[in-house]
């Protein structure tokens, strides 16, 4: 099934993508072209197939509550853009009106 | 024989002998590397201060009357893996600048078994590709012929130590990224079974699928990288808990009586002829060293690849979300916090955002069952197709890649040519099985052909075995690229 202009840009925006208008329409096209090749898993008949998440099967992996020493603070914030009073520092979420 | 281009365990055993240094082999590896990584483009960032510093350590250890398995073995690390004090960027400007405050289990181990780490290599930005060509900063070039592609995603990790710049190397295959470059560059590489390999400190691409793996010019090389990095790690909830086994001593290359299966699904039209000559020639040689060939049926084959197109991106897109310029990376700035993240994001390159499209249109609301779920749906019967080859034979053996190494830029702009050079090494990723590339000879244009090994489940030790014998039986692995193509007027 191709994909509609207003597709490519509801997906972008899910992603938070900002995209031109040269890669919309380039990946209007590559991705029609990828979506129609998965059409072929339409061939089989797989309505009572058991889905396969992970090719290893654990079930909630559980370890005794031992406290342990993690990351310095100055370690955790040494990669951040900006940060102050020990703290990432963004724009604000909500704005004030 | 000059140092840099002894395998790992000649120069584990020379090292053992006394008759050479690890700051003398490490200085020879650095030079090398500053003489010939300009044309073959393979590492992202040299540490070379540290590593003259972690070899001055291996031999005041070797002194003192230490011996560990990789003690002053100089070796190069995938840059998707976290090194501590290393800038790890997964070969994108989005990762510019980061260095990670702690090592991933796996560079914990090697360091634990005394390697000397040199490096940081080239891939495809956030392991997304099949040639090194997605990568943020530069292509890396194939040693045996510098026009070529190494392969991908871990393709620096590959023409590394295909170019004699590391004695071994690691790297992570999610859908073919270590067998592929092995493939490419005349090297044995392999990709353990999910969870045999620790994931902690591993940057995430496609979860379900990804996986550590190691690169060795011989298959002992590969064995030795591989027999300390594996293992259980508490901090990775899917991390197998089971012991690990010497695989070195394993390594007998007796195969008499084992079961070779032959998928026919992976002869298809569009393999490139000499491709398919060679590994039904490697096929024979194993019969002749006594190995029963069978012929077996994998059929959801050629489902593999839609499958894979549709989980690995939509795993991608789930973990690319954390990629928002707060707490890591860098940041541009936009009027609102909704902007700063779409203008952050506008450092992913073409083929992230491109999956990451995909992946979010694969798992949004109304297309969920008819793509992802679906995928899932179909990836059970890939993995059963396994199940049951497996209760039949021991071992399956196909080509690792349709071709060999193809020309840089040749497949660039078309993302589903691209996708099909993973066509062979996908379907091990979504079953519950390992695999390998053993080198099994050239085309006519002297580029490398890779023999693919596929093994059960944490059964490494037997297709690492087949891929012993098969070498010893051949000795494909000996040819350099040094010596033998382009590189020669840089073998100096």
């Amino acid at each position: 099934m191709p994909l509609s202009t207003q597709d490519v840009e509801k997906i972008a925006i899910l992603a938070r993508l900002k995209l031109t208008s040269e890669e919309k329409a380039l990946y209007q096209e590559q991705l029609s072209a990828v979506l129609e090749y998965a059409e072929r898993l339409n061939q089989l008949a797989i309505e009572d197939v058991p889905p396969t998440a992970s090719a290893v099967s654990l079930q909630n992996v559980m370890r005794n509550d031992i406290v342990e020493p993690s990351l310095a603070g100055d370690d955790v914030l040494y990669n951040a853009p900006k940060h102050a009073l020990n703290q990432f520092q963004i724009k604000a979420v909500l704005d004030n009106e | 024989m000059e140092l840099a281009f002894l395998t790992l365990t000649e120069l584990r055993d020379a090292l053992r002998r006394g008759d050479t240094t690890s700051v003398e082999v490490t200085q020879t590896m650095l030079d090398r590397i500053v003489n010939v990584d300009n044309d073959i483009k393979s590492y992202l960032s040299i540490t070379d201060e540290m590593a003259l510093e972690q070899a001055a350590a291996a031999d005041a250890r070797r002194a003192s009357g230490e011996d560990k398995p990789l003690l002053g073995i100089p070796v190069a690390v995938k840059d998707i893996i976290c090194t501590q004090g290393i800038e790890t960027t997964a070969g994108s400007k989005i990762l510019q600048g980061f260095v990670p405050p702690y090592d991933a289990f796996v560079v914990r181990q090697l360091k634990k078994a005394g390697a000397v780490i040199l490096g940081k290599t080239n891939t495809d930005e956030f392991a997304m590709g099949s040639s090194t060509e997605n990568s943020a900063y530069f292509t890396t070039r194939n040693p045996w012929n510098l026009e070529r592609v190494p392969g991908g995603s871990s393709g620096g990790s590959a023409a590394a130590v295909a170019g004699c710049l590391a004695f071994g190397a690691l790297g992570t295959d999610t859908g073919g990224s270590v067998r592929q470059p092995a493939s490419f560059c005349n090297l044995v590489g392999l990709r353990p079974t999910y969870g045999r390999m620790s994931r902690w400190g591993v940057v995430a691409f496609a979860s379900s699928l990804d996986q550590v793996g190691a690169f060795g010019r011989t298959v002992a090389d590969c064995t030795a990288i591989f027999q300390v990095t594996a293992g259980y790690d508490r901090r990775d909830s899917t991390s197998i808990n089971q012991p690990v086994p010497d695989y070195e001593a394993a390594l007998d290359g007796s195969i008499a009586g084992l079961k070779v299966g032959v998928p026919e699904e992976y002869f298809i039209e569009g393999i490139q002829p000499e491709v398919e000559q060679a590994v039904r020639a490697a096929i024979d040689k194993l019969a002749e060293l006594g190995a029963e060939i069978h012929r077996i049926n994998l059929p959801h084959t050629q489902y593999a690849l839609p499958v894979y197109y549709l989980i690995a991106p939509a795993e991608a897109s789930a973990n690319l979300a954390r990629y928002d310029g707060v707490r890591y990376g860098p940041r541009v700035e936009g009027q609102d916090l909704l902007e700063t993240y779409k203008e952050t994001r506008a450092l992913f390159g073409p083929e992230v955002k491109r999956r990451i499209m995909l992946g979010t249109y694969a798992l949004s609301a109304g297309y969920y069952e008819a793509y992802y779920g679906k995928a899932l749906k179909v990836r059970t019967l890939i993995k059963n197709d396994f199940l049951r080859a497996f209760e039949q034979v021991d071992v399956i053996a196909a080509p690792t890649s349709p071709t060999t190494a193809f020309k840089i830029g040749e497949r660039i702009d078309d993302p589903l040519s691209m996708y099909l050079a993973d066509i062979f090494t996908l379907p091990v990723n979504l079953s519950a099985t390992c695999g390998l590339s053993v080198p099994c000879g050239f085309d006519e244009a002297g580029l490398p052909i890779g023999l693919q090994l596929i093994g059960n489940t944490l059964d490494e030790a037997t297709i690492l075995n087949v891929a012993y014998a098969y070498e010893q039986a051949t000795g494909w692995h000996k040819q350099l690229a040094i010596g033998h193509s382009s590189l020669t007027e840089l073998h100096s």
